[in-house]
């Protein structure tokens, strides 16, 4: 039986990308939040050898790296469905209907908050207000904004993610 | 009043640096750059332009103490992390209007003999972030911005750093942590950021619209501008309203506005011909203030003087349907959620609060709770190492204050009754 190790480093390019976001910057601890991002980005989530790679590429001790990761609700610190559904719940959009989607995510879906669908296609996390109030109920797929949400406007947006 | 901060908005090409060169935009640049950088000061001194970041601190003073003190290099920091709840007025500045924004940077970076800037962009705008680098590249190519601005031999270097999700990093030592790759529990002040702040250097921490406001100043003079809206905190503001109404949105409008005007005149009246219930005015860090309340001045002086404050100036709109008790617990979850865990009255305050009302609109609140509700919100009251958790205990007593029978009603019916 084969044996598959899951290569996890960074490569030359990535090294070099990492190296100029440094040089914004006074001292190197300060390139930690986009390193990480762009760990998250290889890798599609933080894990502990993940941030080993950036603590390295960083040269900062990993408890530090560790530490910062784990305060920022933005980095994810399990794998996530291909597609990560973030959807405001806050005052402005609750009042306008938005926990009668998460019911319906729930039952359409089968994806729960902090939860992803079994067959992998998309992650829910329930978000603290996205900026988006004017135009609620909102939400981001992966980086895309959508608002004035319904269920039937929810349905023809996650179409488009496979 | 003409959109200054919203101008040209509506042009789909408005973040691209031609149409706003087109529209007059980075003549106050080159403006502010024929006068001495002390200069540039005291118009922004004699505008009298307050913080529009939640705070309404007189930028003109800040600036003043980061100036006075001898320590090299500054730092500017645009607070972008517009993390309050309802507020979203920072956005169309920072995906539409980007170059205004740099442009009160560069002319900031120059009154303060800041050579460095960075904008602390909150991580639920990747566009803006986008948009954001690509407006600083074009004005990096025509030397509005880099190593020697408009030929003049100043310097003013820009980027973006992106926050990742924690709304605790708005507040300006926390956000300064956040920058240094820490996590973003805020510092003990003093020092103050103006003498010590990031990398231990005199650092500025501004709002965007604050920011964005400075152009205006060089373009009309700071007495001019002090002749806009309310005497004691001049100038256009931004408003985010939210909620109930038919045209909630982003609207540009003289400091002083009654909520009054903004709901009925501007955002077009309650939606579904409903009535009008409660408007929590500056964020859902502010006090809520009922229906019969709202014929006040929205400004920083006016509204204290009304039981809340202008926070954000993030007006949420709420109507006969909508439960207090609900918006209360959800408000809870949200402060809970963003304590940062540094100190105890906040975070198991929070948690405390958060838990009572979750059983209250659970039908399972009992007697004495709200006095409960009260006692725990009035001893963290003032005691929290941030205006976090202060924010907190002021929404649940401004809350029990107002709506109190909504909350026995609970209590006794054992169901939320809404
Ligand atoms: C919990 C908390 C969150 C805050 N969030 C923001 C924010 O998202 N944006 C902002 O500009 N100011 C925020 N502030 C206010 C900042 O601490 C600071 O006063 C402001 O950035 C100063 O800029 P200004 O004088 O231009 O308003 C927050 C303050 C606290 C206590
Ligand atoms: S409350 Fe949902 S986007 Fe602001």
């Amino acid at each position: 039986m084969a044996v598959r190790f899951e290569l996890i480093m960074f490569n030359e390019t990535v090294i070099n990308e990492i190296n100029g976001i440094r040089k914004k910057y006074p001292d190197r601890r300060s390139a930690l939040l986009p390193s990480l991002y762009i760990a998250q980005r290889e890798f599609g989530w933080l894990s502990l050898k993940a941030m080993s790679c950036v603590a390295k590429a960083l040269n900062l001790p990993e408890a530090d790296v560790r530490g910062t990761a784990s305060f920022y609700s933005m980095f994810k610190h399990n794998p996530v469905g291909r597609n990560v559904i973030q959807l405001c719940t806050n005052v402005s959009c609750m009042i306008l209907g938005a926990e009668k989607l998460v019911d319906f995510l729930k039952s359409k879906y089968g994806v729960h908050p902090n939860g992803t669908s079994e067959d992998g296609r998309f992650s829910l996390v329930i978000m603290e207000c996205i900026g988006a109030c004017g135009t609620a109920p909102a939400m981001l797929v992966n980086t895309d904004f959508h608002d004035e949400l319904s269920e039937s406007r929810i349905e023809e947006i996650l179409e488009k993610y496979k | 009043m003409e959109n200054f901060l919203l101008k040209n908005i509506d042009n789909p090409n408005s973040a691209d640096i031609a149409e706003y060169e087109q529209a007059g935009g980075y003549k106050n640049l080159s403006k502010a750059l024929g006068i001495k950088p002390k200069d540039v000061l005291d118009e922004v001194k004699a505008s009298g332009l307050r913080g529009r970041g939640g705070a309404g601190f007189p930028t003109g003073m800040k600036w003043t103490f980061a100036t006075a003190d001898p320590k090299f290099p500054k730092y500017l920091m645009c607070n972008a992390d517009e993390g309050e709840p309802g507020t979203f007025k920072d956005r169309p500045i920072l995906e539409k209007n980007p170059h205004l924004l740099i442009e009160g940077m560069a002319i900031s970076g120059y009154a303060l003999g800041a050579e460095y800037g960075h904008i602390y962009l909150r991580g639920e705008y990747p566009e803006a972030g986008d948009i954001l680098n690509s407006a600083i590249n074009q004005a990096n190519e025509k030397n509005y911005l880099g190593e020697n601005i408009l030929g003049k031999g100043i310097k003013f270097k820009l980027s973006v750093h992106m926050g990742a999700g924690a709304y605790i990093c708005g507040e300006e030592t926390a956000l300064i942590e956040s920058i240094e790759g820490k996590k973003g529990q805020p510092r003990n002040k003093p020092p103050f950021p103006v003498n010590v702040g990031a990398w231990g250097m005199p650092t500025i921490v501004n709002n965007v619209e604050t920011l964005s406001n400075v152009p205006y100043i060089i373009e009309i003079g700071g007495e001019n501008y002090a002749k806009i809206g309310s005497s004691e905190c001049p100038g256009p503001k931004l408003f985010s309203v939210s909620g109930c109404v038919n045209k909630p949105g982003v609207y540009e409008l003289p400091m002083g506005t009654t909520l009054q005007d903004i709901i009925y005149n501007h955002a077009g009246g309650m939606r579904n011909g409903k009535k009008l219930k409660a408007v929590i005015p500056g964020g859902i860090s502010t006090p809520v203030l009922p229906a019969d309340a709202i014929d006040c001045a929205m400004d920083f002086v006016a509204m204290p003087k009304a039981g809340s404050m202008l926070g954000s100036g993030a007006v949420i709109v709420m109507d006969e349907d909508v439960c207090m008790v609900k918006v209360t617990y959800r408000a809870l979850k949200f402060f809970e959620h963003e304590s940062c865990g540094k100190c105890v009255p906040c975070r198991e305050g929070t948690d405390w609060l958060r838990k009572i009302l979750e059983r209250i609109e659970n039908g399972k609140g009992t007697q004495g709770d709200i006095e409960l509700l009260s006692d725990v919100a009035g001893i963290m009251s003032g005691k929290t190492f941030c205006p976090l958790g202060d924010g907190a205990a002021g929404v649940v007593m401004g809350m029990i204050k107002h709506f109190r029978s909504e909350f026995e009603e609970h209590i006794k019916e054992g169901k939320c009754t809404f």
